[in-house]
């Protein structure tokens, strides 16, 4: 068996960050000194005379972004996602949402895997934040294949975009054939009991959920939504239709996240029993990643759980 | 400066505060005094520093503007009005639902505004952003923002000063409207944020104090700043808030309300005299 290739999507963010400069040289990044950690420091390296560091300010380098990107400028602004969604929110929602102006923000270390460094750096609410700013497109991409896809069709398109990756390495899902596109989810599997709809590094545990059911005779549909905002309504509405309840997956708050964006868009259209995974109402905590991952609930065994929750409150 | 300019200075910044007082009065709200008190600022870099063009509002070279005290939008708007970016008429649509001309400037609905500003603390970290583009392009453009006194209390300005200072940022002009009083009273008051000059020297800026009603001093404090090479300019400008309205002077209470239409007819027939003089 071939080894399972593992890469944190910060890693190939960094990376797409580099292929996108070497194409174009209107594209500027600036970090609030944590380039090593949040791998801007490999465009720094690449292209030292377009990379800016604001130093530990990231209110400021929002605002400085926004100023530089309407000058024509394709401009990646990064942070830990604490710091960019959390610290920086209002400087988002003003200087960049409300003139709708051209910058990335290029989130790393989102939610719980974050892990020894704690509960103050673990952001399980930066998608809900970024979801209520119109105009606002908010990605979370399961692995480096879909990570780097990301960066290059956010950088294609005009507007905000909130990329939101991980400090853990995790398993490559997507191959090379992989196609990806703003706004749209992807089934990677086709059932008829239940929809898993995953995003970001839980969509890999998806995929055991998916067989762990198989084996007890559960038939599951999955979908990668790795575009949380515009949610993709149309295969929401196909899964609810075809399978009649949805359990949704993320590591991130159950409050305001992918789960919340799913049930708001089924309620209105389609309603079926949605359970969601994530973290519950709860701060995280140090210890090794994988570990917590377990501890919360972002597991495998919690969404099989949740699946035949679901499909028991079917009609 | 000539006399002759001065006077043709003095009657468009007159022009722009009947706009300012034409804009509160109709709107029944928005913020008077700290309009009033940068009316002669604006003036100055609309119609003698600014490389702008009324008929090119976009035009990549132009010098930009951010109002970082954005609630002051009826004075931008006042002066872009009377610069030819749109009709003077339309600024007594100020604050209406149905009117670009919103309660803080928004730079995709409004001809000639650089920068959505409104939120206090973060119009200076556009213009370094804008300064920034600037110096990537071989200082092919300048750059001005005005902040209020109290403005200055936000944390931000603080971190966009040690940016500007840090990346050399020498295209970049901070201009500190210094009426000395905010919305709870003075600011010595409320939190001081004195000294101001000797603030933003410490941050690395080449700093100017001058009388920002007085066109000659604006003029040499922005000659001053365009030969300073290698840090940003910050001037710090005394005014008087509420300026060219006798009963809105200095009164803190003209912050953030408008004139009802007793008041209304007083500051316009001011205003209009003040004309007079300056056109006899």
């Amino acid at each position: 068996m071939a080894d399972i290739i593992k890469t944190a999507t910060r890693d190939a963010y960094g990376k797409a960050l580099v292929e996108l400069g070497e194409k174009n040289d209107k594209v500027i990044v600036f970090d609030a000194d944590l380039a090593a950690a949040t791998k801007t420091g490999m465009f720094k390296k690449a292209f030292p005379d377009r990379f800016y560091d604001t130093g530990i300010a990231e209110g400021n380098m929002m605002g400085v972004a926004a100023g530089l990107a309407t000058c024509g400028y394709t401009v990646f602004a990064s942070s830990f996602a604490m710091f960019a969604a959390g610290r920086a929110f209002e400087q988002i929602r003003n200087t960049i949402g409300y003139p709708h102006i051209n910058v990335k923000i290029g989130a790393t270390h989102a939610g719980i895997s974050v892990g020894e460094d704690g509960a103050s750096h673990q952001c399980c609410e930066d998608i809900a934040l970024m979801r209520t700013i119109p105009g606002m497109t908010i990605i979370n991409p399961a692995d480096d294949v879909e990570a780097r896809l990301a960066v290059l069709a956010a950088a294609e398109m005009q507007g905000p975009v909130y990329m939101r990756f991980g400090r853990l390495a995790v398993p490559r899902v997507f191959d090379e054939n992989y196609k990806f596109e703003i706004g749209k989810g992807t089934y990677l599997a086709k059932g008829s009991d239940v929809t898993i709809v995953a995003t970001g590094l839980m969509v890999e545990r998806a995929i055991a959920a998916v067989e762990l059911l198989k084996a007890e005779g559960i038939n599951a549909s999955l979908i990668n939504m790795a575009t949380i905002k515009p949610i993709d309504k149309d295969i929401l509405l196909d899964a609810a239709k075809t399978t009649g309840c949805i359990v949704t997956a993320e590591e991130h708050s159950v409050i305001g996240g992918l789960g919340s964006a799913v049930a708001e868009a089924l309620a209105e259209t389609y309603p079926v029993p949605v359970l969601r995974v994530g973290v519950e109402d709860t701060f995280g905590k140090s210890g090794p990643a994988l570990e917590l991952l377990e501890i919360f609930g972002l597991n495998a065994a919690n969404i099989v759980e949740k699946a035949k929750k679901a499909i028991a409150l079917k009609k | 400066m000539e006399n002759a300019e001065k006077k043709q200075l003095k009657k468009i910044a007159c022009n722009v505060r009947k706009g300012i007082i034409e804009g509160t009065f109709n709107a029944k709200s928005g913020h008077p005094g700290g309009s009033l008190s940068i009316a002669d600022v604006l003036t100055y870099l609309y119609f003698k520093e600014m490389n702008v063009d009324p008929k090119d509002p976009k035009n990549e070279k132009r010098d930009r503007f951010v109002l970082s005290k954005g609630h002051a939008a009826p004075a931008l708007y006042a002066t872009l009005a009377h610069k030819g970016f749109f009709p003077v008429e339309d600024l007594k649509t100020l604050r209406k639902s149905d009117s670009y001309l919103q309660g803080h400037p928004n730079m995709n609905y409004v001809p000639g505004v650089d920068m959505s500003t409104g939120s206090l603390g973060q119009g200076i970290s556009a213009a370094c952003g804008f300064a920034l583009a600037s110096k990537i392009e071989n200082d092919s453009f300048r750059v001005y923002t005005v902040l209020g006194d109290g403005e200055i209390q936000e944390g931000q300005v603080w971190e966009a000063a040690m940016f500007a200072a840090a990346k050399k940022l020498d295209t970049l002009t901070v201009i500190v409207d210094n009426n000395n009083l905010q919305i709870d009273g003075s600011i010595e008051e409320v939190n001081s944020p004195y000294p101001i000059p000797e603030k933003f020297a410490s941050f690395g800026f080449n700093v100017i104090e001058i009388n920002g009603h007085c066109f000659d001093e604006i003029e040499a404090a922005f000659n001053q700043a365009k030969a300073c090479k290698g840090k940003p300019t910050a001037i710090v400008m005394t005014t008087v808030k509420g300026k060219g309205v006798s009963f809105m002077e200095n009164q803190v209470s003209w912050h953030g309300s408008a004139p009802n239409k007793e008041q209304y007819d007083i500051a316009m027939a001011e205003l209009d005299n003040a004309l007079k003089e300056l056109e006899a």
